[in-house]
């Protein structure tokens, strides 16, 4: 029974990361409808940046991430601005090429700058530490994730509802045209999607990190597993990126926690492809996701 | 319209000629670059060192696998991230019915059967499982399909590192060679008094294949079947009402698309000789996006020059560089300013060049002819293009 928790606990802060993540992939999809494929490295070199700002360049945890937050931020900005703009309107397909082609500058560029050699994660608490409850282990950084996790849930539903931008960026996605005649700014819009989901990037990178010890170039490729968390949720559901998230970390953590009971049958790395498995699954039965809209198509 | 589309009806020919594109109107012209291009290959043949036709193999293998892609992505407009999958769907039959016999408990299995039953069961077996995920996959739209299709090449590699039996698992396997008679592919042999090196030979087995291929493309594009699929990519709905078939065209592509990957799968597995399953991963299908998109969307011609450039030219600039080797300590090598140049080159087409390089090339036969016409025609030539230029940015 510990066990059973210990791997539910694991499997909601795991689940909390990929929520963050996908947060990041439907606050952009649902201003602009764009899947940016560049989120998970954007999380990279947001991560790289706090690890490289502590070690490298002995700079304060805090500061760290906040410098790299601010750099993510600041690259999502330019894309959005120098290059995504000037191609509204176009077919989805070139759109997310788009972000694909910055996603493999951005990896590259870390691959150069700090190289592929594994980085120290950057943490403000000891990486390994936690406490014992129960049998259960609660690690602190299990603790921060959720936390945080949580707490910025809040917050953004806080933005949706109550300020005047996250009414534009809900009447956006509703409706551009119509948002655009009543007089939102969109390009702003645009542009604070971009930040905001970059940032956010950033924080999910860092718990990331902190979560396998050490950061290598291949984290970015991480953030893949946020895709089936924010399908299964729909694409256009923020809440849902959340309970997309959580499932799939869930979903995750409890397969890899008992599939050696089944080894001779599913053979190795059977928890890598459960979330692909169910999403699949849910798409088989709604094809828009669990809590997407579904599109009426006009003529 | 963009250039390299070509319609077959006559009152489309005029109508191109009337507006100064190439057409059928010029066929002195072709026959030219016909034969300047069968002049090229014959040189290349005779001159060439081994390490070219390594390079060249190669890039001839990946055209018809981004021929593939542009079948399903660019004619029909259907996002697909599982091209690599279904190479490697190709190159795993093409192990298992070629593949020498095993002979302890830990080989690979292997039916040893010729080449000219393992290669066409490369194709058709990659073309059953496309028609197999077909009708699950499209089902969904646009990002949906793309990320289902993302899916299969992850449960591709879980497969492929545990069907131990045909892939050999993480370590890979060995892949069968080709032969006539006793003649095997991957040594020198001697055909009718001709000594041909190993790459000469793959060479002659593999640019015919790419021909078949790329005519066949082209003649589905220009029939009943391409047209349906490019109705189908500008605007499904609008499709279905003029009455195609949306399930049937989209299946008609994927299958189509399956095929040609799946030959292309087993053409690389055996001219490469080793491969492991890591290898067809998601960066193996965003490089044939990024080939098809660089060297030109829905055209026969763009898969070859995407290709080359996506495929070929790094191992050129790799072959001639001056920079280091990769280090893992960080520093620019030349595999990395490879990388950084296709991610840059991927943003720059789409921003100023959507049709890529074959719209390029389109563009200075337009300059070209222009100049010469310039005294008999006064009609400006129309740009007409299928996707609204760069609307928002003005």
């Amino acid at each position: 029974m510990a066990y059973f928790l210990q791997l539910v606990f694991a499997g909601i802060a795991l689940g909390c990361i990929y929520a963050l993540i996908g947060l990041g992939f439907s606050i952009i999809f649902k201003a602009s409808e764009v899947i940016n494929f560049a989120q998970g490295e954007l999380l990279l070199v947001g991560a790289y940046i706090v690890s490289g700002g502590v070690f490298v360049w002995h700079l304060p945890f805090l500061l760290a991430l906040v410098l790299g937050i601010a750099i993510t931020v600041l690259i999502g900005l330019l894309f959005e601005r120098f290059l995504l703009r000037r191609m509204l309107g176009r077919p989805p397909f070139t759109l997310l090429m788009m972000t694909i082609g910055l996603d493999i500058i951005l990896l590259t560029s870390v691959i150069v700058i700090w190289g592929s050699q594994p980085l120290p994660a950057a943490s403000p608490f000891g990486v390994s530490s936690g406490f014992n409850l129960g049998g259960v282990h609660f690690a602190t950084n299990d603790l921060w994730t959720i936390g945080i996790t949580v707490v910025l849930c809040a917050l953004l539903f806080a933005f949706f509802r109550f300020t005047k931008y996250g009414l534009a960026m809900r009447a956006t996605a509703l409706d551009q045209e119509a948002a655009l005649a009543v007089g939102i700014n969109i390009r702003r819009v645009y542009a604070l999607a971009w930040g905001m989901a970059a940032g956010i990037a950033t924080l999910g990178g860092v718990f990331l990190a902190i979560g396998s010890f050490t950061i290598t170039p291949t984290l970015g490729s991480i953030a893949l597993l946020a895709f089936p968390a924010i399908i299964l949720g729909g694409l256009d559901s923020v809440s849902g990126a959340v309970v997309g998230g959580l499932v799939i970390g869930l979903a995750l953590d409890l397969t890899a926690g008992y599939e050696s009971n089944l080894a001779t049958v599913l053979g190795a790395g059977f928890h890598d492809i459960m979330p692909y498995l169910l999403m699949i699954l849910v798409l088989l039965i709604r094809p828009y996701g669990l809590f997407g809209s579904r599109k009426v198509e006009r003529i | 319209m963009s250039v390299p589309k070509k319609t077959s009806a006559p009152v489309a020919d005029r109508t191109r000629a009337e507006a100064g594109l190439p057409g059928r109107a010029l066929p002195i012209s072709r026959w030219i670059v016909t034969g300047i291009i069968l002049l090229a290959i014959v040189l290349f043949f005779v001159i060439a060192g081994d390490d070219w036709f390594t390079i060249v193999n190669n890039t001839l293998i990946a055209a018809i696998a981004a021929l593939a892609l542009n079948v399903l992505s660019g004619y029909t407009g259907q996002v697909s991230l599982g091209l690599a999958f279904f190479m490697a769907i190709g190159a795993y039959t093409a192990a298992l019915l070629g593949g020498t016999q095993p002979t302890g408990p830990l080989d690979s299995q292997g039916f040893a059967l010729p080449w000219i039953i393992w290669l066409p069961a490369a194709g058709i077996v990659a073309a059953l499982v496309g028609a197999l995920v077909g009708p699950t996959a499209l089902r969904l739209k646009g990002f949906y399909l793309g990320i289902v299709t993302l899916a299969l090449v992850f449960i591709g590699q879980y497969l492929f590192i545990n069907l131990r039996a045909v892939t050999g698992g993480p370590q890979g396997r060995t892949f069968p060679v080709p032969a006539i008679g006793s003649a095997t592919f991957d040594q020198q042999n001697t055909f009718l008094g001709l000594a041909l090196t190993s790459g000469q030979q793959y060479f002659l087995l593999i640019l015919p294949i790419l021909v078949l291929a790329a005519l066949f493309v082209a003649n589905v594009a220009r029939t009943r079947a391409g047209r349906a699929f490019r109705a189908v990519r500008d605007h499904e709905i609008g499709a279905a009402m003029m009455g195609v078939n949306l399930f049937e065209v989209k299946m008609g592509a994927f299958v189509l698309s399956s095929f040609l990957a799946g030959i292309a799968g087993a053409l690389f597995a055996s001219y490469n000789s080793y491969v492991i399953p890591g290898y067809w991963d998601l960066t193996l299908s965003i490089q044939f996006i990024a080939a098809i998109i660089i060297g030109g969307v829905a055209s026969i011609w763009g898969s070859l020059l995407g290709a080359a450039f996506v495929f070929g030219l790094p191992q050129v600039i790799d072959h001639f560089s001056l920079l280091p080797p990769p280090s893992g300590n960080g520093g620019l090598s030349s595999g990395d300013l490879n990388t950084l140049i296709y991610g840059a080159l991927i943003i720059l087409f789409l921003l100023f060049e959507p049709n890529g390089l074959i719209g390029l090339v389109g563009r200075f036969q337009r300059t070209l002819r222009a100049s010469a016409n310039e005294k008999e025609e006064s009609s400006d030539p129309a740009e007409i293009s299928d996707l609204p230029f760069s609307s928002n940015s003005h």
